[in-house]
């Protein structure tokens, strides 16, 4: 390369270093490569040289072009990239500004053991049936072989209704789930897998009684069930729901008009520190037996060629064991701080693949 | 009911432990409610010598005392007034607890005098409510000795529940039985002698005209003497809470825990006329022995001598023929009452009695002679006399039941193989008796405590069966429900937890649908609200009539009869009735800005129930530094409404909105949401102000309330392919001035049907009413998306489709091109 070339590249090249805009450096791509820039007029005059020079020339000249193009676009590269960053770094913001949430919403732990119930349950073949609150005397107490004169039906325990007319049954609130055994057993052949979760009232309110509340009724009616399947379809149910695979699980005899043989249920827990499945204290925590011979006739289901079991337990009593609620009473306040506090993320549903 | 170790050791011959035997009673379901071992809690008192007590040198109420304890002399500073010289007392050391007040004690000084241990009261040890002073014993009593073993507290006292179908269970004698037919020792015989009567009854029975009494027996003892009962018998009595009074009551209550037998026992110089009867009540008024009057009714039995009515049945007896010191000839009776009967009086009349609550569950009714024979050996042992023959009326009914178990049924119905003499040995240390058996089956008499095997009490079938439906089933159960009795019997001698449990049989892979459509509705409602940022809640389905009555109608027939508070007696007639109160709550508690939801049922109707989906919102919206806060208002509530019933799959583009909601909203910022003319799926708007202010809710308030019974299920149709063409859509703006009357819906409408096939989708961009339009029209921006499918559209296309838009806008409103 000529000596002019090599003087117009450094040139160049210490002209781009100067330029620290656009603008600049555009100034020196025109001086040099523009129209009438100094090395276009060098091109300009190659014309002027002889044959023989002029190729060795004109070579030099593009050598030099190239060499000088690629300067101008590296300079540009970079000076574009500067102002890309002069340009960022005044949009700025404060990253550590709270950001604009969606409240969170919240599903009600009454709502969310009752789909815990429904899965697990549903797991074996037990679907959900339902009935209304009001119901009348016959279903919510005669059917279940609780006769007229049984205290349970004294006003003390069960909420009336005014009759409606023309029809002879008293109305009550319904004071167990239990009438619905006597719905699905009226409405469906046997065999019969159903739990029944719900709303149910007592005339009861101190700080462990809520003349409302929710409890879930279970009835499995077939050939062949047996007193041995109460206890496992229970005691696999207690276990899954919460969650201890070794919890202990007692059955005690004992009575209730519309089971035989009945029993109660206890659960191993820890009396002192109410922790669950050890600590060699029993904890009731529902009722159960095989359906009444008269329940199953009162419905018209031969007890000769069916049988099953039924039980019921309290939604609100194994929602406090299971997450350590302490009171019965906030359950139904609706007070927000409470709810916030014991509340489910709609977005975790219940889902026996993820555990409930 | 409580009895003590040693009381129930009088029946029952065992070396079994008290841990042996309260494990066995929750097993064979006379569950345990306590044992309340007094020799254990009384165990660090001691029997002290006060050997020196002396006024305190700093203190006028309190005496320092000098006590020998046994094993040495200790300081005391006690505060009884009755704390002296040479008395023996009840002393505890330190690091004793005292039950009567709950602490440990430790050495103290008090006011300068050193005070290691404590002069203990009744009280204080938990023995009664006597706290006139600390504890002096006779001077007899052995210093050093342990308080509890030296006053013979040391019998542990067993209190069980017994399910009201064991009328058998609530007597000591009962309880032994099941023990020892669990094979925890023996049951002692009992086999009162008769006695033979020196001269005939001077009172008699008499029934008349009432069924409640079946059978009854009565014997005079004359010439006894009457007094506080010996020791042994205050001292039963005493340790299951029961007070002693004379030996004459003392005994029938003795034998109504021994036997599970009451007794009455009538002052017989008391009763007029030699006769008592049994009758129905003829609204008399007697004075019971509680001191009360109460007035007979027909429903009731009386029992009354020719002066009138002297006891109500079973239940109560009267003041006025009732035995005290004085009495030297007693009438025992010893009577057989109908359980219903009874329950129905003590209930009617409020009282419960330890006599009612036997008489109701039913009880022996071939032990009175044995009774009556073992009552009279007892009042002639601690009363002396002389007794007359029994006098007798009614008579025994026919109790004799038998009732068959096939012994395979053990295993196929109660889950437990047990060998048929293990079965068959079970049922006759019940008391059973074999009647005949094979090698498949046992029949067995029940013995006459047992009322609850083999009872055959009524059916209540349903009305709606089919009579040889029904005739079948009350066949099966007449067969069936003596076996059940007595496979439960089998099983609970064994515990139920030696019935291995089996898990429920299923015979599918992939579990059938668990819930309904209809449930899936409240599931899909629940998580969309909540995902809405809504908290749900769960209210009361009942609220004060008053404050319902704000929201809608209050028939009587949805109100209770019996509420258990005046603001509990309306069924809701809104799901939003209660979400208001709830938000009224959190308002006053400093939680004004809410959303809040409830899936429930309402009571909108007389008698009909809905299951609702319910929000409400109110305040506003968060406060937050990159927007405005927002006021809560009808739009919101129309959101969430309307995410209810887009993920409930309702046809969005089929409803119409009315603005005719029920008047618990706001007259002019509220809708009612139909899906073709009749069926309306929901309500929504701001409250009314009125009843805002009523329930004390401040601040906007809107809320919604979507009727989850009248939503259809969506068809099961397989969606059609989608349209996706390859070109891209083009959008064209319009503003139309309207009247402000018009329905903004009218102009999407109509401006959606005015080229079905180009127009790919209308919205409402903006809104204006303002000095920039004439007074009365308000302005609407919309958007119209125009798809094309097969070819670019031309101008002159897009020209004519938008003229066919702003034509059918104007057409439908009257709208204007703005």
């Amino acid at each position: 390369m000529s000596d002019d070339l090599l003087a117009l590249a450094a040139a160049t090249d210490t002209a781009l270093a100067t330029a620290t805009d656009l603008r600049a450096w555009d100034a020196i791509r025109v001086g040099v490569l523009g129209k009438s820039g100094s090395l276009t007029e060098k091109l300009k005059a190659l014309g002027a040289l002889p044959p023989d020079q002029r190729r060795e020339r004109g070579a030099a000249i593009n050598r030099a072009k190239d060499a000088i193009t690629a300067a101008i676009e590296t300079r540009k590269a970079a000076l574009e990239s500067a102002a890309l960053d002069a340009k960022l770094s005044g949009e700025r913001i404060d990253v550590t500004l709270p950001p604009l949430l969606a409240p969170p919403g919240l599903i009600h732990p009454i709502s969310r053991t009752m789909e815990e119930m429904a899965a697990i349950f549903g797991a074996m073949g037990i679907s959900i049936a339902e009935g209304p609150d009001i119901e009348d005397d016959w279903r919510n107490f005669g059917a279940l072989n609780i006769p007229a004169h049984h205290s349970a039906r004294e006003d003390m325990d069960t909420f009336y209704l005014p009759g409606l007319n023309g029809d002879a049954r008293r109305r009550v609130m319904r004071t167990h789930t239990s009438p619905v055994q006597v719905r699905t057993m009226l409405s469906q052949e046997p065999p019969i897998r159903v739990i029944v979760p719900g709303r149910t009232y007592r005339a009861d309110h101190d700080a462990t009684h809520s003349p409302m509340f929710h409890q879930v009724e279970g009835l499995v009616i077939d050939r062949g069930i047996t007193l041995g399947h109460l206890k496992g379809c229970l005691i696999d149910f207690l276990r899954e729901f919460f969650g201890i695979s070794s919890l202990p699980v007692r059955f005690r005899s004992s009575y209730f008009p519309f089971t035989e043989p009945s029993m109660e249920v206890d659960i191993g827990w820890n009396r002192r520190t109410g922790e669950l499945g050890g600590g060699g204290d029993w904890l009731e925590i529902l009722g159960s037996g095989m359906v009444h011979p008269k329940v199953l006739a009162n419905c018209g289901i031969d007890p000769r060629e069916w049988q099953g079991f039924a039980f019921g337990m309290g939604i609100e009593r194994v929602t406090m064991l299971k997450h350590g609620i302490p009171d019965l009473r906030p359950f139904y306040e609706s007070d927000i701080r409470w709810l916030r506090h014991y509340g489910f993320s709609a977005l975790a549903p219940v889902a026996l693949h993820e555990r409930v | 009911m409580k009895f003590s170790l040693s009381w129930l050791k009088t029946h029952l011959d065992t070396t079994a432990s008290l841990d042996e035997i309260t494990d066995t009673l929750t097993k064979v379901g006379l569950e345990l409610e306590g044992v309340e071992d007094r020799a254990a809690t009384l165990a660090p008192f001691v029997i002290a010598h006060v050997v020196e007590a002396v006024q305190h040198p700093n203190a006028d109420r309190l005496r320092a005392c000098k006590v020998d304890t046994g094993t040495g002399i200790v300081s005391v500073v006690c505060g009884a007034p009755n704390a002296r010289t040479g008395m023996k007392a009840v002393f505890a050391a330190p690091g004793a607890f005292i039950p009567g007040t709950g602490i440990t004690l430790k050495i103290g000084e008090i006011r300068g005098v050193q005070s290691a241990g404590m002069l203990l009261s009744a009280r204080e040890m938990g023995l009664g409510t006597d706290h006139d002073g600390i504890m002096d014993l006779p001077a007899d009593a052995p210093v050093g000795a342990g308080y509890a073993e030296w006053a013979g507290l040391g019998d542990p006292i067993i209190d069980i529940a017994v399910t009201p179908n064991r009328g058998d269970a609530l007597s000591v004698r009962g309880v032994a039985r099941d023990l020892a037919a669990a094979g925890l020792g023996t049951l002692r015989p009992f086999a009162p002698a008769k006695i033979a009567g020196s001269f005939p009854s001077p009172i008699s029975w008499k029934i008349d005209g009432t069924d409640a009494c079946r059978w009854v027996l009565g014997r005079t003892i004359a010439n006894v003497k009457n007094g506080p009962s010996p020791q042994w018998l205050q001292d039963r009595l005493v340790s299951i809470g029961l007070r002693p009074i004379n030996t004459l009551v003392d005994i029938t209550n003795f034998f109504t825990i021994d036997l599970g037998r009451p007794l009455h026992v009538f002052d017989a110089g008391k009763v007029t006329g030699g006769v008592l009867t049994f009758r129905p009540g003829a609204g008399e008024s007697f004075r019971a022995l509680n001191g009360k009057d109460y007035s007979v009714r027909p429903e009731d039995c009386a029992i009354a001598d020719f002066a009138g009515v002297q006891s109500l049945a079973g239940v109560i007896g009267g003041e006025a023929t009732g035995c005290d010191e004085n009495t030297s000839t007693v009438f025992v009776e010893c009577a057989l009452f109908d359980p219903v009967r009874v329950a129905l009086s003590g209930r009617h009349h409020g009282l419960t009695s330890d006599a009612r609550q036997r008489f109701e569950r039913g009880i022996d009714p071939a032990l009175l002679p044995d009774a009556i024979e073992a009552a009279t050996q007892m009042i002639l042992d601690l009363c002396g006399g002389e007794a007359s023959e029994l006098t007798a009326a009614g008579a025994e009914p026919a109790w004799q039941r038998n009732a068959t178990l096939r012994f395979a049924r053990v295993r196929d119905f109660g889950g437990l193989d047990v060998a048929p003499d293990d079965a068959v040995d079970s049922l006759v240390r019940l008391g059973f008796a074999v009647v005949s058996r094979d090698a498949a089956s046992v029949t067995v008499a029940v013995p006459p405590w047992r009322n609850d095997i083999a009872a055959d009490t009524a059916l209540e079938p349903s009305p709606d069966l089919a009579p040889e439906i029904a005739a079948k089933a009350a066949a099966g159960r007449a067969e069936i429900e003596p076996e059940c009795d007595l496979i439960e019997e089998v099983l609970r001698l064994r515990g139920l937890d030696a019935v291995p449990a089996v898990s429920l049989p299923v015979n599918f892979v992939v579990p059938p649908m668990t819930l309904t459509p209809r449930q899936t509705r409240r599931a899909i409602a629940r998580r969309t609200l909540a995902a809405r940022g809504m908290a749900e809640c769960v209210t009361f389905s009942f609220m004060a009539q008053d404050k319902a009555a704000l929201f809608a109608a209050t028939p009587e027939s949805a109100r209770l009869l019996n509420p258990i508070a005046s603001d509990l007696d309306q069924m809701r007639p809104t799901g939003i009735a209660t979400l208001a109160l709830a938000a009224a709550r959190n308002a006053a508690r400093g939680y004004p800005d809410l959303a809040l939801f409830e899936i429930g049922p309402a009571f909108p109707d007389e008698g009909a129930q809905i299951q609702v989906a319910a929000g409400l919102r109110c305040g506003r919206s968060p406060r937050h530094w990159s927007q405005a806060q927002a006021p809560a208002g009808a739009m919101d509530a129309k959101a969430d409404l309307w995410a209810v019933l887009a993920g409930l799959g309702v046809p969005m583009d089929a409803l119409t909105v009315t603005a005719d909601a029920p008047s618990f909203y706001h007259p002019g910022q509220s809708g009612t949401v139909r899906q073709g003319p009749k069926n309306i799926l929901a309500t929504f708007g701001t409250l009314h102000p009125r009843l805002a202010a009523a329930i004390d809710l401040a601040g906007p308030v809107a809320a919604f309330e979507i009727n989850l019974d009248a939503i259809q299920e969506p068809k099961k149709r397989k969606k059609a392919t989608p349209d996706l063409p390859s070109l891209q859509p083009l959008t064209r703006d319009f503003a139309f001035l309207v009247d402000a009357t018009i329905a903004a819906d009218a102009v999407l409408r109509a401006a959606r049907g005015a080229e079905r096939t180009l127009i790919a989708g209308v919205s409402l961009f903006d809104r204006y009413e303002g000095d920039k339009v004439p007074d009365g029209k308000v302005s609407l921006g919309i958007e119209v998306v125009l798809q094309p499918h097969d070819r670019t559209l031309t101008e002159a296309e897009i020209d004519a489709a938008s003229g066919k838009i702003v034509a059918a806008v104007a057409k439908a409103t009257g709208a204007v091109l703005r």
